[in-house]
């Protein structure tokens, strides 16, 4: 379960979020939207750890850790994972070396053996296929000259193989064409169960016909402003966040 | 006396006492070439900061040193690595240890077949500092003339330091032929224990005639207390090639100069790099790429990783001559600063008489990426493991223009751990 309860935090000085409370128990899909400039990518980027963000106020607890304490790699290694909303490009380093490292490294912290390269190259393709990758993703350099909607899929593929207990999935969305869409989020729901749980950040109501949520949670201005069901997406479609929020 | 004045007086004074000692010291042609060099050497000295190819590095430290030449010194049998190909010469303190190679037809010890080396040693030298104190002082080389048309396979050059009780200077004089469309890979290892204080200076001299190919891969691995001045001379007739792979990643300090002349058409070089710089340790590549014909091609693509307080150097120079039209010149090199207390100096030069020619340089220095570093950690790989994939990634691009799998190996076996114990 993850507990976000009055966190404030700001970067160079502004203030970006104002005071989160969010409860995502454990087996759930919760979405935040917003509009631009809402806060949402600042939320993915604290609750993941990365450096030049103050956290001024506020605690979040993700199965009783305290992570805000946590260096990234401890809370990818707690079962933490972002689908970033802008995939990093690494050249130089492979695609398949990059995933198997981060599988072990994650395996390791946790007193797992770790995977050896032909044990890990037969787990990668099949979820690639889930994926409908090919194989030949794996042979490149980590995002470089990938299309939008690979580096997408890419996120998904790394998420699918980390098998994390939280995904927070950063407009994955965007620059999505809808027959991406439909494979992204299936790979999103094949994980659903008990012990997954994910964080959906979203611009747009579409995604959300892909992947139901459980609740769904308006972020204006740093602060959730309105919570409710699948059908509170709907609404803001319609009728727009001013309006919704007012 | 300055620092430099004095260590000059001092490779003099070992060339005057050693004269009659050293290999042809009888041999008139010989002995006559050694005192031209000194006389070079004399009127040169060691080059200061103040001469402009020398302004980012000091030689103070090796002045100082107080070398003894390892001419006295009795060969031991050291422990060697693994060999990497069918072939080995194995120099230990600087002489070719015969009992320890593994030597293929086309290749002997220059020392003991001087007489072949008259009107190849020198031909192809130009007065530098360095090159006239090998001259003066060297005792032994690679004598290498592989005839026209044979397929050499690859030949380890390996060269090994025993010697610690005191400071040893060595100058090996390699002479490296290349018949007319023959090839030939060369690794060349040079290895040292660390705290021996040494002076490791060869001076390769290289003909690769018409259609001919050398891949020449080093891997300067030198005692983080020796020194390395070393100087590659290389001479390309039409068609032929010469492709240079450098990694340096030990010694206090190394000076790699190459000097590549294209003299025929459609002759082709490659010179790549790689140099992990940690505390304590400075590296400097200098090349002259020299386009003295038309429709030659040229490559070069140097990398340079710096930690703790060090400092690197790259100076790459590209002159194309009025003759070399359609010259296709290429250059690039970056710099990886993971240290506040690093430097590294670069200076790019092109200097362009001839008016059809495609020729480019580029010049980057950055610390790593920390969006690449956050993604790394946020997929659970912990920092300093993904500093070091950065860290390879960023030298990557250098071995991949070196066709030898030998330079990757010999890269990534340097690079393994690199910023691990950089770090501690």
């Amino acid at each position: 379960m993850l507990k976000i309860a009055g966190l404030t935090a700001e970067i160079d000085g502004k203030q970006i979020l104002n005071g989160i409370d969010l409860v995502i128990p454990t087996g759930e899909i919760h979405a935040v939207m917003g509009p631009n400039g809402s806060g949402k990518s600042t939320l993915s980027y604290v609750l993941s750890g990365r450096e030049g963000y103050e956290i001024t106020g506020g605690t979040v607890t993700f199965n009783g850790m305290d992570i805000l304490a946590m260096e990234p790699e401890e809370r990818a290694a707690a079962g933490l994972f972002l689908a970033f909303q802008y995939p990093v490009e690494l050249p130089g380093v492979g695609n398949a070396n990059f995933m198997r490292t981060a599988l072990n490294s994650i395996r390791k912290s946790k007193g797992e053996p770790e995977v050896d390269a032909m044990a890990f190259l037969k787990l990668a393709r099949t979820k690639l296929k889930a994926l409908q990758m090919s194989d030949d993703m794996l042979k490149r350099n980590v995002n470089v000259g990938f299309s939008g909607g690979e580096k997408k899929r890419n996120e998904v593929l790394q998420m699918a193989l980390l098998e994390p207990s939280l995904a927070i999935l950063d407009e994955t969305d965007s620059g999505l064409d809808i027959d991406a869409l439909k494979i992204v989020a299936d790979g999103v729901n094949a994980m659903r169960g008990a012990g997954f749980s994910a964080l959906v950040i979203t611009h747009y109501q579409r995604l959300l016909d892909y992947i139901v949520p459980d609740r769904v949670h308006v972020l204006m201005a740093g602060r959730i402003v309105k919570s409710g069901g699948p059908e509170l997406a709907l609404e803001l479609e319609a009728e727009g966040y001013a309006k919704v929020a007012a | 006396m300055n620092a430099l004045a004095s260590g000059a007086a001092g490779f003099l004074a070992r060339f005057e006492g050693l004269r009659g000692l050293l290999p042809g010291g009888r041999t008139l042609w010989l002995d006559a070439l050694r005192v031209g060099a000194a006389q070079d050497f004399a009127a040169s000295g060691l080059p200061g900061r103040r001469i402009e190819a020398w302004r980012y590095t000091d030689l103070s430290p090796i002045a100082q040193a107080g070398f003894n030449e390892a001419l006295t010194l009795t060969v031991e049998s050291p422990s060697l690595p693994p060999m990497r190909a069918p072939h080995r010469a194995v120099f230990v303190d600087g002489r070719f240890a015969a009992h320890l190679s593994t030597m293929p037809a086309h290749a002997r010890s220059l020392a003991a077949h001087l007489p072949e080396a008259e009107g190849v040693l020198g031909a192809l030298a130009f007065k530098l500092p360095v090159v006239s104190l090998n001259t003066m002082l060297f005792e032994d080389g690679l004598l290498l003339d592989l005839p026209e048309g044979a397929e050499g396979g690859a030949l380890e050059l390996l060269s090994v330091v025993t010697h610690t009780e005191r400071p040893i200077a060595f100058h090996p004089r390699h002479l490296i032929r290349i018949g007319a469309g023959a090839s030939l890979t060369v690794i060349e290892t040079s290895l040292g224990p660390n705290g021996a204080i040494y002076l490791h200076n060869p001076v390769f001299e290289i003909d690769v005639r018409e259609g001919a190919t050398l891949a020449h891969v080093r891997i300067q691995r030198e005692g983080r207390s020796g020194f390395q001045l070393s100087t590659v001379l290389a001479a390309v007739q039409a068609g032929g090639t010469y492709d240079n792979f450098t990694l340096n990643a030990g010694a206090k300090l190394v000076r790699n100069e190459i000097h590549t002349t294209l003299l025929g058409p459609k002759a082709a070089c490659h010179m790549n790099g790689a140099q992990l710089v940690g505390d304590g340790q400075h590296a400097d590549t200098t090349t002259f790429l020299d386009h003295a014909a038309p429709d030659c091609a040229s490559r070069q693509t140097y990398k340079t990783v710096l930690a703790g307080k060090s400092r690197g150097v790259f100076q790459g120079k590209i002159l194309v001559r009025q003759a070399a039209q359609r010259t296709d010149g290429y250059q690039m090199n970056q710099a990886l600063l993971l240290s506040d207390e690093a430097e590294i100096d670069a200076k790019p030069q092109l200097e362009i008489y001839a008016d059809d020619v495609k020729c480019s340089h580029g010049a980057t220095v950055g610390a790593l990426d920390e969006a690449q570093l956050f993604y790394l950690r946020a997929r659970g790989i912990p920092v300093d493991q993904a500093r070091a994939m950065l860290v390879q990634a960023f030298l990557t691009e250098a071995v991949e223009g070196v066709s030898h799998p030998l330079a990757q190996a010999a890269l990534a076996e340097a690079t393994e751990g690199w910023w691990e114990r950089e770090a501690a």
